[in-house]
């Protein structure tokens, strides 16, 4: 570390510019603030951090060594274990974690104002996100890159291991759930979206194709083609939507549109995967980073004013996108952008099998995460640039605001977001949809949100295709998360049904591979299913279900990595990953009781299905709600089990890994340090460096 | 001129980042490995390696949400 007086003036500098931007965004009540405090606010901790943090974690906490070899070096076979460049690691690293999480979360957490989701998404990042990401990485780095069950089975216990294996199943199901409504929101009688939307799946089997058999491994030239042809399926989903006779055909409602994503799930789960799912990720990978990157530049530029309030009055817990309370609520509905378990599943497993030294563990896993969460704030900007009552018209579900524009325009209104029925049907008409309302889920009003930053930048004459082209770059990269998390789950159902009957076990026999991945897309299609038939829009359970159990899974990767911490003899430190550890404890137990314990119906699961037999028993209800609603009332009480058994999973693990803790400081047996012996690294670059 | 070769020297190393990250340069840099660690087998052919490569690549976690 370099301490020459330059250096000390510049990170003042840096400090005084982030402390006052900070400030300047918590403590501004007025019209409107500029979205170019957000970024310099976010640039500036994030280098603070970056810098004194996590350098003092690599050096002083986690003793990160460059001379020693990585598992990349003494693994090397060419195959996943392949020493690689820093900055390529880092590239897929960041691939790897940002997926269409940090875009929907902050979206919908702007109900509670601007301010709460931008504090949360910048320090829960630096303090919490950005230190389980990095610890992981390298705790899985030093154990020849395990994966987060099994380092929860070698150092606390097989309960451990067996709850990170069981938390991670039931969150890919939330979260395919989830994701698939967000799609489904989106493209729900809008022929244009569902005709670009169902068009990126031929491409895909095209692009596939190409890869695959005409120029095989020639990723770049297939890519190109498939981007191409996306940009081609865009304009002409514009084209298809003036065409009677062709729009009747992509016109759905959502049931059927859920129905339809079922059936593609299932299908990209069986097919090859040469076929779908990996071309699907190249394009989906490229058109992420390029709008990204699009996007920051577009805000750089037009720095847009952020119209939504600091904060609003559903801070009280009325919020009409999603119940509850500021605390403990908005901290579950972000958890990609600010902390996110998930990550630890990535952090160990495919990176630390590519790290070439030790030393690129703070860029990859700290910096990796800050990327992240910088893309989150990016989101919260593109969601607050919106007058308020437009981005409350776009994401109320009918359920809460009325069924008709009249209503919704009135309640929004009488909230004191005003917004009128021509104001939201001119939008809709620059958009090119038919409607904007109750399209809940955060897709559709990022996307005008996107739509409107790209076209104030580059134009306005382009806006419906800029609002088109921000679903189909939204829709792309939700389906790959999909099909890769049905495959995933396919695979851990198969190794769990394969302890009971060995031949499930095996991963390409085909009976398996047909029954595994039809109980995995069933499990998401019931919760699919029930969020498009539930007229307060599933995004209100749905939701806060995947935040807690992404939450859970961080809790769990933080019990791991404290553990180590502490049989390592660092007690001292171990506060890095205890704090926020004992914060997220805090805030998925407060939030699961109040999902369990509510006297809310839009908030309690046992209040609301008590409220809708109740309702129904009185014969107070429509005869269409009638209908659905025993379903509704199976699938409360269910989710009420769910949740109660989330919670019990996370105090069992802390349970674990306190019991491990104490009997090491008392000096009682435990599972040993399952950390690789030291071998003195060979790799040239770990001499030249620096 | 010395300026010129330099833009040149950036555009190719730019290029090259962009094939490794993307995987393009992938098939050449299983072959190198092949050539230094198992000279005495001959090597999969570039479909047969990108097929096993999708194939391994997809069977764990490796996109998030």
């Amino acid at each position: 570390m370099k301490t020459n007086p330059t250096n000390i003036l510049l990170w003042l500098i840096v400090s005084l510019l982030g402390a006052s931007a900070v400030g300047g965004i918590a403590l501004h009540r007025g019209e409107s603030i500029n979205a170019l405090w957000f970024i310099t606010a976010a640039l500036c901790i994030y280098a603070i951090s970056y810098r004194f943090y996590a350098a003092w974690i690599a050096a002083t906490v986690l003793s990160i060594d460059p001379s020693r070899a990585t598992p990349a070096e003494r693994l090397s076979n060419g195959r996943d274990y392949v020493p690689t460049h820093r900055w390529i690691v880092f590239g897929h690293h960041f691939a790897a974690i940002a997926g269409p999480g940090p875009l929907v979360g902050p979206t919908l957490a702007a109900q509670f104002g601007y301010l709460p989701g931008t504090l949360w998404i910048l320090f829960g990042a630096v303090l919490g996100g950005c230190v389980q990401d990095m610890t992981t990485l390298f705790f899985s780095t030093r154990r020849n890159g395990k994966s987060l069950g099994q380092m929860a089975r070698d150092e606390l216990g097989a309960i451990g291991g067996s709850a990170a294996l069981i938390a991670t199943f039931l969150i890919m199901t939330i979260l395919i759930a989830v994701l698939g409504l967000v799609v489904v929101n989106a493209m729900k009688n809008s022929p244009w979206a569902t005709s670009t939307v169902a068009a990126t799946i031929p491409i895909a089997m095209l692009v596939g194709l190409y890869m695959y058999k005409l120029r095989p491994g020639r990723v770049l030239e297939g890519s190109a083609l498939g981007v191409v042809l996306l940009l081609m399926a865009v304009a002409g989903g514009g084209w298809l939507d003036g065409q009677a006779g062709l729009r009747v055909w992509f016109d759905h409602p959502g049931l059927s549109l859920a129905f339809a994503v079922i059936v593609y799930g299932f299908a990209a789960a069986i097919l090859p995967v040469w076929l779908l799912l990996a071309p699907r990720d190249y394009l989906s990978t490229f058109v992420k980073l390029g709008t990204v990157v699009l996007l920051a530049l577009a805000i750089v530029w037009l720095r847009p004013d952020i119209k939504m309030p600091a904060l609003t009055q559903f801070v009280d817990g009325s919020g009409p996108i999603f119940g509850g309370k500021l605390f403990p609520f908005v901290f579950i509905t972000i958890a990609c952008g600010a902390i996110s378990g998930f990550h630890a599943l990535i952090a160990s497993g495919t990176t630390p099998k590519l790290l070439s030294n030790e030393r690129d563990i703070r860029m990859i896993g700290y910096g990796g995460m800050l990327m992240e969460s910088l893309v989150a704030m990016m989101a919260m900007i593109a969601a607050t640039v919106l007058d308020p009552g437009v981005y409350f018209a776009i994401n109320s579900p009918a359920g809460v605001v009325g069924k008709t524009a009249t209503e919704a325009v009135a309640t929004i209104s009488a909230w004191g977001f005003p917004v009128t029925v021509e104001q939201m049907s001119m939008l809709a008409q620059q958009m090119g949809e038919a409607t904007l309302f109750a399209r809940t889920g955060g897709a559709p009003s990022l996307a005008v949100g996107m739509a409107s930053i790209f076209g104030s930048t580059f134009g306005q004459g382009m806006l419906a295709m800029w609002y088109h082209f921000a679903i189909m770059f939204e829709a792309i990269f939700i389906l790959t998360t999909l099909d890769a998390g049905t495959r995933v789950g396919r695979f851990m159902l198969q190794d769990m049904l394969g302890n009971l009957w060995p031949a499930m076990g095996r991963t390409s026999w085909y009976p398996s591979v047909l029954l595994s991945s039809g109980l995995v897309v069933a499990a998401w299609g019931y919760f699919l299913y029930i969020g498009v038939i539930d007229p307060n829009g599933g995004v209100n359970i749905l939701w806060p279900l995947f935040g807690i159990s992404n939450q859970i899974l961080a809790a769990i990767a933080l019990c791991v990595a404290t553990g180590i911490l502490v049989k390592s003899g660092k007690l001292k430190y171990a506060w890095i990953t205890v704090l926020p550890l004992i914060w997220l404890v805090i805030i998925t137990s407060t939030a699961s009781w109040q999902k369990l314990a509510s006297s809310d119906p839009r908030i309690g699961f046992i209040a609301a299905a008590n409220s809708l037999s109740d309702k129904l028993a009185a014969g107070a209800l429509p005869p269409d709600k009638a209908a659905v609603a025993p379903q509704l009332i199976f699938n409360q009480q269910l989710d009420a089990v769910l949740v109660l058994f989330f919670v019990v999973l996370l105090w069992l693990i802390v349970g674990d890994m306190l019991r491990v803790c104490a009997r090491h400081l008392r000096g009682k047996p435990v599972p040993p340090l399952a950390e690789t012996a030291y071998h003195p690294s060979e790799l040239e670059q770990a001499w030249v460096r620096d | 001129m010395g300026a010129r070769l330099k833009l040149i020297d950036v555009c190719q190393s730019f290029w090259q980042a962009v094939r490794q990250l993307s995987g393009d340069d992938g098939y050449e840099r299983y072959l190198a490995h092949h050539a230094a660690a198992h000279p005495d087998t001959s090597p999969l052919s570039r479909s047969a390696w990108f097929a096993h490569r999708q194939q391994q690549k997809w069977s764990g976690v490796n996109r998030c949400c």
